[in-house]
């Protein structure tokens, strides 16, 4: 079984934007992941799905190196973009961060007006095209310009929760990132926003790569192309996270070929 | 049951409604918060009250006269002290430039991760220490040490630049420059301390969302890290400024006391504070008063520093967190 999974991700690394084979991950002393070998494709989204704590926000994490402010985090393995080992000695974090951006499991605006908030990756991406517009179809896109049009100035740490995680989406997609991590985009919004936020999902990836985190199955089912299952070992009181099973979201969904999978998904555990 | 939830309490849960003994602890404390914070501001309206009494004579004989008079002799009962004014808030600004933006560097550097964590509080902790130092030790220190420093640098610059007002004069030893550059590093402790803990007060997740889209470290620190802390470090250049504006031994030691009005770095100068430290051990009935009156002044400057700082804290804290 071990060679079939290794057969299958093989497969499905070959057109993969961003290819992780990730052997261990730690923070500090406590090893938080292991083993987990999960491809990114190109035009696709990717679902990580799995119990809480499995190490889903890791994983994502470590796709544009932002773990890498974390004291004590330590990596073991490539993540490989577009062929080259991001976590290489001579990469440079910054670089790859403005090109895989990310929208963090908790709200985070800057403290500063929102339009600036939004603003910000133009600004330091040097963008010489028309600022305001792109600021306003990132906050389009984002399903926030309505309620915020006539308050640009006003700060970003003055909306409410939901708005802010949308003002986080629309600073993220400002700058068109080749790939776009979200992890848990939607968990504070109301099923409108929610909605709206995955037509934009399935909008973006025709043009970009889109690696998505949900709790929420229906939305895993409803958006991702491929999905990754997460599973947490519980060996000697440690909780280490792996992957279970990755493949077509159809597949894993209506033929899983994990036990752990199955029990999951018809909610056994966790 | 719908009557009162309140009082009857429990239905079977562990909820209750706070018990007698509790609501008069709690009514104890906040009382007796009140009663002290109350007697802090009695006891400034006291103090004031004071000072303003004594003052009263010479506020009746001098009027506002004496905040624009520039001499102050006893002897012909003429007292002014526009110059001390001067000093004070001219020496107290410079020191506050050289401490801010120091202190604003130092800060960043101690926080930012430039360091392990380690020497983070070990330098930390010597920053500090200079905040330990008496005053008077400053004073000796500025005279023997830092005065005899500064005259190569002042003389070159006087001889080279002597058209740019600051350097108008010679270094001829106690003066403006050495006073404020002592007062800088007095007041330096509590301008990094406070843009420390400023700084290291911004949300982690914040410099997470700043680095993760890809800034550079300068970016994420001047764009957006020392932003969000502005309004506090802010806060610590305005107690910095009320420090430097009533520190006493050391500039009576070191500004040279001679009340003049000039932008020249290098000549002697005189704060109110330093005046009101050499003048009152000989003064005379009528001189005590006009001191009394000085005192009262530099109460005001400090006040009025004080205020406006505060109200420009509130309102950037209120612009940059949005409470409207
Ligand atoms: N900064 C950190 N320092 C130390 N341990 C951490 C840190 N972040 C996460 N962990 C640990 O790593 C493990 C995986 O955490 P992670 O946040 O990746 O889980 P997750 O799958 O995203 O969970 P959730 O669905 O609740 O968001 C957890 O056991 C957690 O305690
Ligand atoms: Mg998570």
């Amino acid at each position: 079984m071990a060679i079939a999974e290794n057969l299958v991700t093989t497969a499905f690394a070959k057109d993969a934007v961003l290819d992780c084979r990730l052997d261990r991950l730690h923070y500090g002393s406590f090893q938080a992941v292991r083993d987990s070998h999960i491809p990114v494709h190109k035009g696709r989204i990717t679902g990580f799905i799995g119990p809480s704590g499995c190490g889903k926000s890791s994983v994502l994490r470590c796709f544009n190196r932002t773990n890498d402010l974390i004291p004590g985090f330590s990596f073991d393995g490539q993540v490989l973009f577009e062929g080259s080992d991001i976590y290489a000695a001579d990469i440079d974090p910054v670089a790859i961060r403005r090109f895989i951006g990310m929208v963090f499991q908790q709200p985070n605006p800057f403290a500063m007006s929102i339009f600036d908030n939004v603003a910000f990756g133009l600004k330091i991406n040097r963008y010489k095209g028309d600022v305001a517009a792109r600021v306003e179809e990132a906050l389009r896109q984002a399903a926030l310009w309505d309620e915020v049009k006539d308050k640009l100035k006003r700060s970003g740490l003055s909306l409410s929760g939901g708005q802010q995680q949308r003002l986080c989406i629309a600073r993220a997609i400002a700058t068109s990132p080749t790939v776009l991590l979200m992890d848990e985009p939607c968990s504070a919004l109301d099923p409108i926003a929610t909605q709206r936020i995955e037509e934009l999902m399935l909008e973006l990836k025709e043009r970009y790569t889109i690696a998505l985190v949900t709790h929420n199955m229906q939305q895993a089912r409803r958006v991702a192309d491929n999905t990754a299952f997460m599973g947490v070992d519980i060996a000697g009181g440690r909780r280490t996270g792996y992957l279970v099973e990755f493949g077509s979201t159809d597949q894993v969904f209506e033929d899983p070929r994990e036990a752990l999978t199955r029990e999951y998904l018809r909610g056994k555990f966790s | 049951m719908a009557g009162e939830p309140a009082k009857t309490g429990n239905h079977g849960g562990i909820a209750r409604a706070p018990a007698a003994g509790e609501r008069i602890a709690d009514r104890l404390f906040r009382g007796g918060t009140r009663v002290l914070t109350w007697l802090v501001v009695l006891l400034s309206a006291y103090i004031v009250w004071e000072i303003g009494g004594s003052a009263l004579p010479a506020i009746r004989e001098y009027g506002l006269g004496f905040l624009i008079g520039t001499e102050w002799d006893p002897n012909a009962g003429k007292f002014g002290v526009l110059p001390q004014i001067w000093g004070t808030v001219y020496s107290s600004f410079l020191a506050l430039l050289m401490a801010g933006t120091v202190g604003l560097v130092i800060a960043i550097f101690l926080t930012q991760g430039f360091l392990p964590a380690k020497l983070e509080t070990a330098f930390r902790s010597i920053v500090e220490l200079l905040a330990a130092v008496p005053s008077v030790v400053y004073g000796l220190w500025g005279i023997h040490v830092v005065i005899p420093l500064l005259r190569p640098a002042a003389d070159w610059l006087h001889a080279e630049l002597g058209w740019v007002p600051f350097f108008g004069t010679t270094l001829s030893g106690p003066g403006m420059f050495p006073a404020a550059l002592v007062l800088a590093i007095m007041v330096l402790p509590t301008v990094a301390a406070i843009s420390q803990d400023a700084l290291r007060a911004v949300p982690h997740k914040m410099r997470e969302a700043v680095y993760g889209m890809g800034a550079t470290r300068w970016q994420a620190i001047l764009k957006v890290i020392v932003p969000a802390a502005s309004s506090s470090i802010f806060g610590a250049m305005v107690l910095g400024l009320g420090r430097a504006l009533g520190e006493t031994m050391a500039l009576a030691m070191l500004v040279g006391n001679s009340n003049q009005i000039t932008l020249s770095l290098f000549s002697p100068a005189n704060t109110l504070a330093a005046s009101l430290a050499l003048n009152f051990p000989e003064a005379g009935v009528v001189e005590a008063g006009a001191l009394m009156y000085a005192a009262l002044v530099l109460l005001a400057i400090t006040l009025i520093v004080n205020v406006i700082g505060a109200s420009i804290v509130a309102r950037s804290t209120r612009r940059l967190e949005g409470q409207a």
